[in-house]
């Protein structure tokens, strides 16, 4: 099968400031990849522009088969991406937001009950506007939209922050739910013991490349 | 699009409809600038009157500018205007919506300074449906012009000064056709209302076929 990410001396640029400075990198269907590295490494530049939302100016870019120099719109109905922001409209509620977000993307709302469950966001909670939740169930609704958009590739940028211990191992376990279904997870974390077991593999970046991308047999949760 | 753009205005809508800063904040600002006019011109209610179509319409624009500004911060908190360029909806049809959503809201605050302008400067309403047609596309034409400069200045951090700056030339001459449109018809005379209306149609019809071909483009460069 082909990868699902492939980039091939991607470059992308912030202002005048390389972002990705000749990346090379091949994902495949089912991988979770755990990208690490220091601050400024890439790994949110790297997540954006498989997302379409940074322009790779130069180099080969394909994300699920989808030439991202040639649009890199084209991608992002088959993508979920969990930011460091949630993406949430505050005055909406939990259940209008998640069921935005998956019309938006073009996905049945059959799914939206139970994400919502799944995420512990049922009753009373899915009727309450983001704006008045705190952290943690913000983010827990985010990603409840992301599970109901049913993404083929999740990208996921510090996906842990924010949450508590259950919504942490809540989360692991949908994103291992999500690769055994099919999908493709790329993720970047600075909690070293628990993305190293989530993952089945992990690449280091530093100075907007990936210098390392050593494949590791995958662990068993 | 068409998909796109209902989706989209349902949600600005809905949102509206939860915050109600469009009924609590801009339609009070509004009625406010009415008044203070009122004060400033002249208490002779024949002089209010005959100026009644410019300060209306520019009650409407002040309003338009808050709507546009409410709209895009919106998009601009927690990174939602990321979350609405993942959804993958089309830029066109996100355009429509935003804009359909901001021309529904200035409607009904047009119905609630139309009150305003018969009851504190005395105007008499001549001609409704003619009335009714001026406010629909000279709103339309507001709405599409302010959602265009709105995404341009979303992604800068002095949208909330720059949005004025760029709007208020462009829409000069909506505001002038829809002034002289609505002199004439309150006047009673609506044949000299006619060619305003036709500049008011071309100038709309522009906005919104730009606004259509470059939100897309415009949104990603945000």
């Amino acid at each position: 099968m082909p990868p699902v990410v492939r980039f091939r001396s991607a470059v992308a640029v912030l202002g005048r400031f390389p972002a990705l400075a000749g990346v090379d990198l091949d994902v495949d269907p089912c991988e979770i990849v755990l990208v690490q590295g220091p601050n400024g490494a890439g790994k949110t530049s790297l997540l954006r522009a498989c997302a379409g939302l940074l322009a790779v100016t130069s180099g080969t870019a394909e994300v699920l088969g989808q030439d991202l120099r040639r649009d890199r719109r084209a991608v992002r109905r088959q993508v979920g991406l969990l930011g460091h922001a949630t993406a949430l409209y505050d005055d909406l509620t939990a259940e209008d937001n998640v069921r935005f977000a998956v019309r938006a993307a073009g996905a049945s709302t059959d799914g939206v009950g139970p994400a919502l469950a799944s995420l512990g966001l049922d009753g009373r909670l899915r009727h309450v506007a983001v704006g008045r939740m705190s952290a943690g169930q913000r983010r827990r609704t985010a990603i409840a939209a992301l599970v109901a958009k049913r993404p083929r590739l999740w990208l996921l940028d510090e996906p842990h922050a924010g949450l508590d211990a259950d919504g942490r191992d809540l989360l692991d376990a949908l994103t291992r739910e999500a690769a055994a279904d099919g999908a493709t997870v790329l993720f970047a974390s600075h909690e070293a013991d628990r993305a190293t077991t989530l993952a089945t593999r992990a690449v280091h970046m530093a100075g907007g490349q990936v210098r390392a991308g050593i494949r590791e047999p995958a662990h068993v949760a | 699009m068409w998909h796109d753009a209902a989706l989209v205005a349902g949600k600005d809508l809905r949102i509206e409809a939860r915050s109600r800063v469009a009924m609590n904040q801009v339609a009070p600002f509004a009625v406010l600038v009415l008044v203070l006019f009122a004060f400033a011109i002249d208490p002779n209610r024949g002089v209010l009157a005959r100026t009644a179509p410019g300060l209306f319409w520019i009650a409407v624009l002040f309003s338009a500018l808050l709507a546009v500004q409410r709209s895009f911060a919106l998009e601009a908190a927690d990174g939602a205007r990321d979350g609405l360029r993942m959804a993958g909806l089309d830029g066109a049809g996100i355009f429509l919506g935003k804009a359909a959503a901001i021309a529904a809201q200035l409607l009904a605050l047009e119905v609630v300074l139309g009150i305003g302008v018969v009851v504190l400067y005395g105007s008499d309403l001549h001609g409704p449906f003619l009335l009714a047609l001026t406010c629909v596309l000279a709103t339309a034409g507001l709405a599409a012009a302010g959602t265009v400069y709105g995404v341009v200045a979303a992604g800068l951090r002095v949208r909330e000064t720059l949005l004025p700056l760029l709007v208020l030339p462009v829409v000069a001459p909506v505001l002038l056709a829809a002034t002289r449109a609505t002199e004439a018809i309150l006047d009673g005379r609506a044949g000299w209302a006619s060619p305003w209306l036709r500049i008011l149609a071309v100038f709309t019809v522009i906005y919104v076929a730009f606004g259509v071909l470059a939100f897309g483009p415009l949104l990603e460069e945000a």
